[in-house]
């Protein structure tokens, strides 16, 4: 708790300090309006977003670009919030930095493949979500392997200390689990048969397969055994930030621009665009 | 300490240890047999057997850890089809010991060789002029006055592959430090307490073996 408490006391005097510095804008802005999302993007019109760095179709990184469709929905979030793409700052998050970096502030935004449950809304606010996914096995194209029930016995190879491979060893105890680090990892095990299946959020599977070296190798079995709703996490005490990116959302998915970013990234692999659900949006925190 | 109240957590910190010994105990055993070996390769008046105890000695001294692991699971198992037992963990384990034991005999064996160096030239020579052959010689009169002047080092040795067995981890046994990372991900809030914890029981179990092994030396040292 002692911890918690300084960490509390560092994160306001940075937040006092940070509005000395813009004071300028937001002299009259004590209230909570200037110090979130939406007041920074006015006062600094740039933004820092975490994304993943190797989740093809999602969050890729080449060089020092990101391509992906959480990277298209960020770039339509910080258009909305009045900040150009190229005033955007991406950063490489991996599962378990997401919250600490939003807790500390190292980024304004996440949009990383990034699940909404209820630990994580301890920590964190929540908007969307954008995206259904659900967990899924990605076989060989030739296997006959039909879904969960099938796996006792086989090898299923996932990352370590995932949520889909604690599933995998809570509801299929009799599986064998070959975990690693990374799912990039499990691939050519899956190629050379050493495992039998990869398991983790089917859209994220379909970005894999869709890789030029192993199209046409594996497929997809299509039966998703959970449901992984993707939200983007920002700041706790931020409602007003959060209330914000659902109206975007909203707005993106009249507007068309919602299917233009899936259809120039997950779209390729041939999977229409999915309609978002404008009524499942998050009511950022109050209760 | 609410996280390792929960007897699950509790129960994978325990058995993350165990293959930490584990992987210790069978790699210790590999790595002094090869590297004694590889020691009285490099002194042998052989020189095929001395350039292969030195490249032996080169190679993996100056390999990271992490790429003879990686080495062991997707070259010997994945690619070439090498499996060492049909479970899944004792596989992966198999396969930690087999990149720890190659690893770590590099250095016992540089570690022997120093300490054959400590034992003055006369006793070979004494050896020899009494009829012995070479492997008489380092078998009765040299390795065992080396042996005694490298139980320090070889102390420092085993700390070192006790603590290398982490990286093992990375090929997917839940040893100490995936135990680790996998109570960090899910207790977010208790990250100094969980470090602590494993930093302690490495420490709990590293430092009295290296007060142990400086009595030992000291015990066995030989007096000139």
């Amino acid at each position: 708790m002692r911890i918690k408490r300084v960490a509390a006391v560092a994160a306001a005097a940075t937040l006092a300090l940070g509005m000395t510095a813009c004071g300028g804008d937001d002299g009259d802005g004590s209230g909570s309006g200037s110090k979130g999302l939406v007041g920074k993007a006015q006062s600094q019109k740039k933004l820092v977003i975490g994304v993943k760095a190797d989740q093809p179709g999602l969050g890729l990184q080449t060089g020092s670009t990101y391509e992906g469709f959480d990277v298209e929905i960020a770039k339509i979030i910080a258009k909305g919030l009045g900040v150009e793409a190229a005033n955007i700052e991406w950063k490489t998050t991996v599962s378990a930095n997401r919250e600490p970096f939003i807790q500390q502030g190292t980024v304004d935004l996440v949009v990383a493949t990034y699940t909404i449950n209820d630990e994580r809304k301890q920590k964190i606010n929540f908007a969307g979500p954008y995206f259904i996914a659900g967990q899924d096995l990605l076989v060989k194209a030739d296997s006959t392997l039909a879904g969960p029930e099938a796996l006792d016995g086989k090898t299923v190879c996932s990352v370590t200390g995932s949520t889909p491979a604690k599933r995998i060893q809570q509801e299929h105890p009799k599986a064998d689990l070959q975990q690693f680090d990374s799912y990039s990892k499990c691939l050519p095990l899956l190629e050379n048969g050493k495992v039998d299946a990869v398991t983790t959020d089917d859209i994220i599977l379909a970005g894999y397969a869709a890789q030029t070296q192993y199209v046409g190798k594996f497929k997809v079995v299509g039966k998703p055994f959970s449901s992984e709703p993707y939200g983007i996490g920002l700041k706790k005490d931020d409602k007003e930030g959060c209330e914000k990116v659902n109206e975007i959302l909203k707005a993106a998915a009249s507007d068309g621009t919602y299917k233009t970013a899936w259809d120039s990234t997950l779209g390729k692999s041939g999977k229409a665009a999915p309609e978002l659900d404008t009524t499942k949006l998050t009511n950022c925190g109050s209760v | 300490m609410h996280v390792f109240a929960d007897q699950a957590n509790f129960d994978a910190y325990v058995s993350g240890f165990l293959w930490i010994l584990k992987l210790t105990g069978a790699a210790a055993v590999l790595a002094l047999l090869l590297g004694v070996l590889l020691a009285a390769f490099r002194v042998s008046p052989v020189p095929v057997l001395r350039g292969f105890g030195t490249a032996w000695v080169n190679i993996f001294r100056n390999t990271p850890l992490t790429l003879i692991i990686f080495f062991c699971y997707f070259g010997l198992f994945s690619t070439l089809g090498l499996s060492l037992a049909d479970d899944l963990d004792l596989n992966n384990y198999w396969l930690g010991v087999v990149g720890l034991s190659v690893y770590t005999a590099s250095f016992v064996c540089e570690a022997v060789r120093s300490g054959i160096n400590t034992v003055p030239n006369g006793q070979a020579e004494a050896a020899r002029a009494i009829g012995l052959t070479f492997f008489q010689t380092l078998r009765i009169v040299v390795l065992p006055q080396a042996g005694r002047a490298v139980v320090a080092p070889l102390g420092s040795v085993l700390i070192a592959l006790c603590k290398n067995a982490t990286i093992v981890g990375t090929i997917g046994l839940m040893e100490s430090s995936s135990v680790m990372k996998d109570l960090i991900n899910s207790n977010g809030d208790a990250v100094i307490a969980i470090f602590a914890v494993f930093a302690g029981t490495f420490a709990a179990l590293l430092i009295p073996t290296g007060y142990f092994f400086g009595w030992l030396a000291n015990r066995l040292a030989v007096k000139r």
